[in-house]
């Protein structure tokens, strides 16, 4: 029970998917505008990874196995793109709203290296099942938070009174520097 | 070899099945000739079909409420889009709903502005920007040249200001207009 928490924990802050590991940037770069759609690209990435990593789990143990482990990233990829997919119809159902806020972004979920990463880590650190259920939502939660976190200084950015040179995209990249450097001080917490 | 084919074309077809059911069941309701009409029309939301806006407009079109000669803004030239769109004669612009004026938009006169607000709220599209008793002035990227606002005002301040044609907002002429023009 305890090593699930700490999965959990060190995936969310130690070893955090984006300013550590430094894992899907694009959506972290592109979605964090505005608030409601970081939030909104925070739930449907959770939603993904989540899924994503447990069926990928299921792939590579009882359908690839030892014996066809060459094919982990196509059928990986194959897997996600499907659930992206699915994640975009529901999506589109049930909130027209953040269907529009989310635009090309959330079919972009397929290329966030941070979805196909997940279960590749799963992979070579051996989890079981559940393991690796874990590990897929503390990645996503923590992903959410950064982007949400980002997404508020951002927002707060907009009004501050920044050096020319430093507007729009370079500013946030320090930002996301700064960030990331923080991140460390949670280094150590969790082995 | 034959594993990997088969086990890659069974997750294909099983992905494949599942999406196609999703796309059963999460089927969103909505009607594509409403969205083409509503495309061509030309946004103004100068209700001066008879409708509330473009949107109900189209929608009115789709359900044959109404015809399509009722948009002064567009002028002839949607009028022969969405005749060839939805596949019926062409008509002439129905004159009771207006006549076609050359593309213009509103201009607050600063000085006479009260800052009474009442043409932010008669604005459909948000183009005036202003606070109570602060003088109000036309977003001109954002004004559709509606004509809404110039009734509400009480000090008859705002004027319709045509927009010259230039080489920025220059198009080529429907050929129809040339063959009238010849005519």
């Amino acid at each position: 029970m305890e090593s699930y928490l700490l999965i959990l924990v060190g995936t969310v802050f130690v070893n955090n998917i984006v300013l550590v590991k430094i894992l899907g940037l694009c959506p972290f770069m592109g979605v964090s505008k505005k608030l409601e759609a970081a939030i909104g690209m925070g739930a449907a990435t959770t939603f993904v990874l989540t899924l994503g990593s447990g069926s990928s789990y299921l792939i590579s143990k009882y359908l690839l196995g030892p014996d066809l482990s060459y094919l982990t990233t196509i059928s990986f990829i194959v897997v996600i793109a499907g659930i992206v997919q699915f994640t975009e119809m529901v999506v589109k159902k049930v909130s027209p709203v953040l269907y529009q806020v989310l635009g090309i972004y959330l079919p972009l979920i397929t290329t966030n290296c941070a979805v196909l990463g997940i279960p590749l880590l799963n992979l070579q650190q051996n989890h079981n099942f559940i393991q690796s259920l874990l590990f897929g939502m503390g990645g996503a939660i923590g992903f959410s938070m950064v982007l949400i976190l980002f997404a508020g200084i951002r927002e707060r950015l907009e009004a501050a009174d920044i050096p020319a040179p430093f507007r729009g995209s370079s500013i946030a990249m320090v930002t996301a520097g700064l960030m990331s450097m923080a991140f460390m001080g949670f280094s150590g917490l969790v082995k | 070899m034959l594993d990997a084919i088969l086990v890659m074309s069974g997750l294909a077809l099983f992905l494949g099945s599942v999406l196609g059911y999703a796309s059963i069941r999460f089927h969103v309701q909505g009607n594509a000739l409403v969205e083409k009409i509503d495309a061509i029309l030309p946004q103004t939301q100068c209700a001066q079909c008879g409708f509330p806006g473009c949107r109900p407009y189209a929608e009115a079109i789709a359900e044959g409420r109404a015809d399509i000669n009722q948009c002064p803004p567009g002028g002839e030239a949607n009028i022969h889009k969405l005749a060839d769109l939805l596949g019926v004669e062409f008509k002439p612009l129905n004159a009771e709903h207006g006549e076609p004026k050359p593309k213009s938009l509103a201009f607050i006169d600063e000085s006479t502005c009260i800052g009474c607000t009442l043409c932010i709220q008669a604005c459909p599209v948000d183009a005036i920007s202003g606070a109570p008793k602060q003088m109000h002035t036309i977003i001109a990227s954002e004004c559709t040249g509606c004509e809404l606002c110039v009734a509400p005002c009480p000090v008859d301040c705002i004027s319709m200001v045509p927009v010259a044609e230039n080489i920025s907002n220059w198009k080529w002429k429907r050929p129809s207009y040339l063959e009238q023009d010849a005519a």
